[in-house]
């Protein structure tokens, strides 16, 4: 009986360890692409000499966040990140809902199919080409410019800032809407059929069904997915913000969110710094984002937590 | 009853076409750009339909392909490279994680999914990238920062936490060791699984212009994302003077606007093409990523 433990045990240990052989190159790649870069937010507090190296350039304390007081332009690229993440979640969170909910109601399956494989287009192309197609419409010869012109209007969506809060919306939420759709759909398809059925037994209309069965069922959907596009509302989809305006220095006040100014003041000036000073605030700001946001889904309903 | 339905089904699928429509119809446009004469193109602007088919862009951005052909090169290795390694190394870790009796699941996984909450920001990474670990400007760089992603990790956990343990605890009484199982055993009976996310890794690795747009300058390691947006303000990154012209077009209007587009759809073309087959296997990772996220 004894001997028999003792050969259970050791075979846990050997299944343990090789486990953990199989996880190892990947623990090993996170370690190094993302931990030892977690070690490096020192530099935020350093200023860095490249002739000294990291190491040995001198430490600023809070020197490099001290800008975040002196300019202007963080705390409008901070509004930036924060109005388009709240607006992008906003509209595309209730337009995926309704798109989900019209999408059940659809009786053809074969039309659901097709909307299906479609939705994911736009999910296909990379930015660079969404750029591309933006283009096409508001360029100089798009689509859209040569139909202004036809009436009259010459317009140029390239100088104009107003146009762009409204472009961006329209761009994000076009390729995101069909990718969203289809997961809140499936969301609806989990739902049992049988809750419907007893609905329709009792007389329920479509409206009640979906306002008193689908909407409380999908609850805990909504919840994780908005819980995870709030947890990344310090950050933006650089490719949108930085390939569809075409890097125009005009539209910048529009369009210059944190991910683009860190890239850009990484780029052109080579502060190191200060860039790693506003990242920085970009993870920490993001970090407690996420740990408020749960906790406060956590209050209200234990079950809809994300950890 | 079913007389009731059909003004709203007329509607919602209205709704749904039009939507559609809007999906399809900017690829449409740049479709029909890269087939005008670009004549055409600079006098009445883009149109939908073409006055008549050109395929000067083609010709023009074709004639001497290198350049493309090496970008094709870079972007067809690094996506397949990449995805087969990616998930190799995704299955290694997401098979332990979804383990009930791995004594380091808990802490493991709080290990990998504490990299989605927090992370150093992109300037202490680009320094140890690019000064520390000196990957720039080599192949590398455009694949090892891909290679273990935790969302994909969670989803293929998921697939694997479906297999019956039952499976397992015959296969260890059997006294084959855990990689045999692995192997063996787990490989075979996850692959819808394992389809799911290497299409999430392909399209993550041909999509990708973060990291050449980060880390690559050399000329012959651009791959074709990064290529287009090279071309999106200067088209003569392709052919850089004018006896890169092909024969017939010498002293004809440069097909500037019509080759850009002509290039787009030869980026987005191989993606398109194959991808809504699998559109299914999108849909299934899409769920079991989201309902157990």
């Amino acid at each position: 009986m004894k001997k028999q433990q003792g050969i259970l045990r050791t075979q846990s240990y050997k299944k343990n360890i090789q486990l953990g052989i199989l996880a190892l190159p990947a623990i090993l790649l996170i370690f190094v692409f993302s931990y030892v870069p977690m070690a490096g937010i020192f530099i935020a507090f350093k200023n860095i000499n490249y002739e000294k190296g990291l190491f040995h350039s001198p430490w600023v304390g809070f020197d490099n966040f001290k800008f975040f007081f002196t300019s202007n332009d963080v705390w409008l690229v901070v509004r930036n990140t924060l109005s388009y993440n709240i607006l992008f979640i906003a509209v595309g969170t209730l337009l995926s809902i309704v798109f989900a909910i019209l999408l059940n109601e659809v009786l053809s399956r074969r039309m659901v199919k097709a909307y299906q494989t479609i939705f994911f287009f736009p999910y296909f192309f990379s930015w660079i080409i969404v750029a591309y197609m933006t283009y096409s419409f508001i360029g100089p010869y798009g689509v859209l410019t040569s139909l202004l012109e036809r009436i009259g209007i010459n317009f140029d969506f390239y100088t104009e800032t107003w146009v762009w809060p409204i472009l961006l919306t329209l761009v994000s939420i076009w390729k995101g809407l069909g990718y969203m759709s289809i997961i809140f759909y499936a969301g609806i398809m989990g739902i049992s059929q049988e809750y419907f059925e007893a609905a329709a037994i009792d007389g329920a209309t479509k409206l009640q069904m979906i306002r008193k069965i689908t909407i409380p069922l999908l609850m805990p959907l909504i919840t994780i997915m908005t819980l995870l596009s709030i947890g990344k509302i310090f950050y933006s989809d650089f490719g949108l913000f930085f390939f569809v305006p075409r890097e125009i220095g005009q539209l910048y006040p529009v369009t210059q969110v944190i991910d683009t100014y860190v890239y850009r003041m990484l780029k052109a000036s080579g502060d190191l710094g200060m860039s790693s000073a506003v990242g920085l605030f970009q993870s920490a700001m993001g970090f407690i984002v996420v740990l408020l946001s749960n906790f406060v889904v956590k209050k209200v309903n234990e079950e809809n937590k994300l950890f | 009853m079913a007389f009731k339905k059909i003004g709203p089904q007329v509607w919602i699928n209205l709704l749904f076409i039009l939507f559609c429509l809007s999906c399809i119809f900017p690829l449409f446009a740049i479709l029909s750009v890269s087939f005008s004469n670009e004549t055409d193109i600079i006098q009445n602007g883009y149109r939908l339909f073409p006055a008549m088919f050109d395929f000067s862009a083609y010709a023009y951005i074709l004639y001497k392909p290198l350049q493309i052909l090496n970008a094709f090169k870079v972007s067809i290795f690094v996506s397949f490279f990449g995805t087969l390694v990616s998930l190799l190394i995704t299955a290694g870790i997401a098979y332990p994680l979804a383990r009930e009796d791995f004594k380091l699941k808990n802490k493991l996984s709080f290990y990998v999914f504490f990299t989605m909450l927090f992370n150093g920001g992109l300037v202490p990474t680009y320094m140890l990238i690019n000064n520390y670990l000196h990957l720039s400007n080599t192949i590398w760089v455009l694949i090892l920062p891909y290679l273990a992603v935790p969302w994909f990790i969670l989803i293929l956990r998921s697939f694997m936490q479906k297999i019956p343990h039952s499976i397992i605890e015959s296969c260890m009484m059997d006294g084959a060791s855990e990689f045999r199982i692995f192997f063996q055993i787990i490989l075979p009976l996850a692959k819808p699984g394992l389809a799911t996310v290497a299409l999430f890794m392909l399209l993550q690795y041909w999509n990708d212009w973060w990291l050449s747009l980060l880390y690559i300058e050399k000329e012959s390691l651009v791959p074709l994302q990064f290529m287009l947006y090279r071309m999106m303000n200067n088209i003569s990154f392709l052919t850089n003077s004018s006896n890169m012209m092909p024969p017939g077009m010498k002293n004809v209007v440069l097909p500037s606007e019509s080759a850009r587009m002509a290039m787009a759809i030869v980026a987005a073309g191989p993606m398109l093409l194959v991808f809504p087959f699998f559109q299914k296997y999108f849909v299934r990772g899409l769920t079991v990523g989201a309902v157990k996220g």
